[in-house]
């Protein structure tokens, strides 16, 4: 009795709505894998159930791997990818030490300005940044992009940064320093090891913000061959109004692994350690 | 972009720093004045760390938004060296242009209409995931999978499934005899605001969840207990013990989450491209395709539009955040 009574309710609070969360949530990417899926003629007969493979094809990936510039977009979203997450870390993790663990007149005030232009959208900008990049020569080059997403990218992860920065103690620091190490020693050796978690962080945080963005990419490097994934699926694979409904759902599925397995590596430390060390105050 | 994808750590960390109360440091007050002295010369160090990122953010965000408000002031056009300064036209032309007014109206409806869906879905989703139950991580995981894949392509998939002819929503209303032909989810102005609304709800949905997850995890379980003992049900420990402690994330939520959605682009190039004829747009979309015309110094004008309201949600946010300190 007692027992069939919790799991009534544990199917009432718990499985029911994860179940009705899941699938509201999940749709659109079981629709993208099956439609990636199917054969074209089942796809257009518009009398059968759209949910039923009757067959399955892998056509749809081999069209968009060989026959459209897939591969392409994904090297160049590779390449800025990780040329403005390296860039992005260096700064923020110097800025975070700097803001975190030193203290200086100004400091405070800096800090909340870097935390105000986290909030400045790329709306605001794209316009006149088209015409700098253009002044500087670098429209339509890897160095646009990496050079401009650590625009939004750096003040977000000084500020995660700085918030990891300071719950290392300054006395593991300190001891060093009376020990005779020089400053540079002493961060680089001492407290940048402690801070491997938090630059995993900001790491994880700057990759997917940088393969997920669209409007810079689509403005300053969206032209022939040196588009981004995001932006060459959604300017290529569309033409006029022919949809390449399969490449396009098997392009959404293969653009959206890397992020989701980037994410997926850290997903143990977000949740479980950085939380129980984000919410003690 | 911006828009959609923080990733669960980093937002939590930013959480952190947030929720985190300044705790003065013993250390740093007792040895008072006698340490000032060496602190102060960490001021030099600290400026030169500082210089490399401070020298992107000013070329790359300073200069241009100093650039934006000057071409908005001029008629600069694509491809043509000579322009001219014309003082407010850009502006004093937007006020009376009747597809402006309608994408300020659709901006704000985006911005404010989706959030009571994304904040009671997002508590939902919350307090669900805030039990403990097997496989937690895993499927935490995935119900945020909507959050973390790039916008563009995930809008795709919505395009398919907002699709005039092929969607599969339209063929199960009609299979249950609901509608009797597709509906057009696209076509129609207020048919489009609303698919745009369901898709932005969707992908928003899962950055509530995981914010008001983290803050609920605070929430002492002494708390609760006690206030069971005392004879409170569950809505009335919710009310009293689980929603003061949370309120300060989901206002902090909140506002980021405006401020995402108010400056969004992606959804609806994707999905709409601020059509049909103009009635969907919101300010990103409309700039862009005013850029498209060749038009700078209106697109420049269109795009600063949205200052001065991201300046308030921005000093809300702010006094918000710092109330917490």
């Amino acid at each position: 009795m007692v027992g069939s009574n919790v799991l009534t309710q544990r199917l009432l609070k718990l499985w029911l709505p994860l179940l009705l969360y899941g699938v509201f949530l999940l749709f659109p990417f079981a629709w993208m894998l099956i439609v990636s899926l199917k054969p074209d003629q089942l796809l257009l007969d518009t009398r059968r159930n759209p949910f039923a493979l009757t067959s399955v094809t892998l056509n749809n990936y081999r069209y968009l791997l060989t026959e459209t510039e897939f591969p392409r977009w994904i090297w160049n979203t590779m390449v800025v990818t990780v040329g403005a997450t390296l860039l992005s870390l260096a700064c923020s993790i110097l800025i975070g030490y700097a803001l975190g663990r030193f203290q200086f007149r100004g400091g405070n005030t800096i800090g909340i300005a870097i935390f105000l232009l986290y909030l400045v959208p790329p709306t605001l900008l794209f316009i006149p940044l088209s015409q700098i990049v253009a002044g500087f020569k670098l429209y339509n080059t890897y160095w646009s992009l990496i050079l401009v997403y650590p625009t939004f990218l750096i003040p977000f992860a000084s500020w995660l940064l700085m918030g990891y920065f300071r719950t290392i103690s300054k006395e593991l620091e300190d001891a060093a320093l009376v020990d005779g190490a020089t400053r540079l020693r002493a961060m680089t050796q001492i407290v940048l090891p402690l801070a491997i978690p938090g630059v995993l962080s900001a790491a994880i945080f700057c990759f997917t913000l940088s393969w997920n963005e669209f409007l810079y990419a689509l403005v300053l490097m969206g032209s022939g061959d040196m588009k981004t994934v995001p932006v060459g699926v959604v300017s290529d694979l569309i033409k006029a109004d022919v949809y390449f409904w399969g490449a396009l759902m098997a392009a959404g599925i293969l653009g959206s692994v890397p992020v989701a397995a980037a994410y997926a590596f850290l997903v143990d430390n977000y949740v479980s350690g950085l939380t129980a060390g984000a919410t003690k105050g | 972009m911006f828009t959609s994808c923080l990733t669960v750590g980093a937002w939590e960390s930013l959480m952190s720093v947030v929720t985190a109360k300044a705790e003065p440091d013993p250390g740093q007050q007792t040895a008072g004045r006698a340490r000032a002295r060496f602190w102060d010369r960490e001021a030099p160090l600290a400026y030169l760390f500082m210089i490399p990122g401070l020298l992107i953010l000013l070329l790359f965000m300073g200069y241009p938004f100093f650039l934006g408000i000057y071409l908005s002031l001029t008629d600069k056009m694509v491809g043509f060296a000579d322009f001219s300064f014309v003082g407010l036209e850009n502006y004093q032309l937007l006020l009376d242009d009747p597809v402006f007014h309608r994408t300020v109206a659709n901006t704000l409806i985006y911005s404010f209409v989706t959030v009571p869906f994304k904040l009671v879905l997002g508590l939902g989703l919350a307090l669900v995931l805030n039990q403990t139950f097997r496989f937690s991580r895993f499927v935490r995981a995935g119900l945020l999978l909507p959050w973390i894949v790039p916008t563009a392509i995930s809008s795709l998939a919505w395009l398919m499934l907002f699709d005039s002819v092929l969607s599969p929503v339209s063929w199960v209303l009609k299979d249950w005899g609901v509608i009797q032909s597709n509906i057009n989810f696209l076509g129609d102005r207020w048919n489009a605001i609303s698919a745009i609304c369901v898709a932005n709800v969707w992908r928003g949905l899962p950055f509530f969840a995981i914010s008001i997850l983290a803050g609920l995890q605070a929430v002492a379980p002494e708390l609760h207990e006690a206030a069971a003992l005392d004879g409170a049900n569950a809505w009335q420990r919710f009310v009293a013990v689980t929603l003061p402690t949370i309120r300060n994330i989901i206002l902090i939520t909140t506002l980021f989450s405006i401020i995402f959605t108010f400056s969004d682009f992606q959804l609806i190039y994707v999905l709409t491209k601020g059509g049909p004829a103009s009635s969907t747009h919101v300010f990103g979309t409309y700039a862009y395709q005013t850029m498209g015309f060749s038009a700078l110094g209106q697109a420049a004008a269109i795009a600063l539009s949205m200052l001065p309201f991201l300046a308030i949600f921005a000093a809300i946010l702010l006094r918000e955040i710092r109330k917490e300190d």
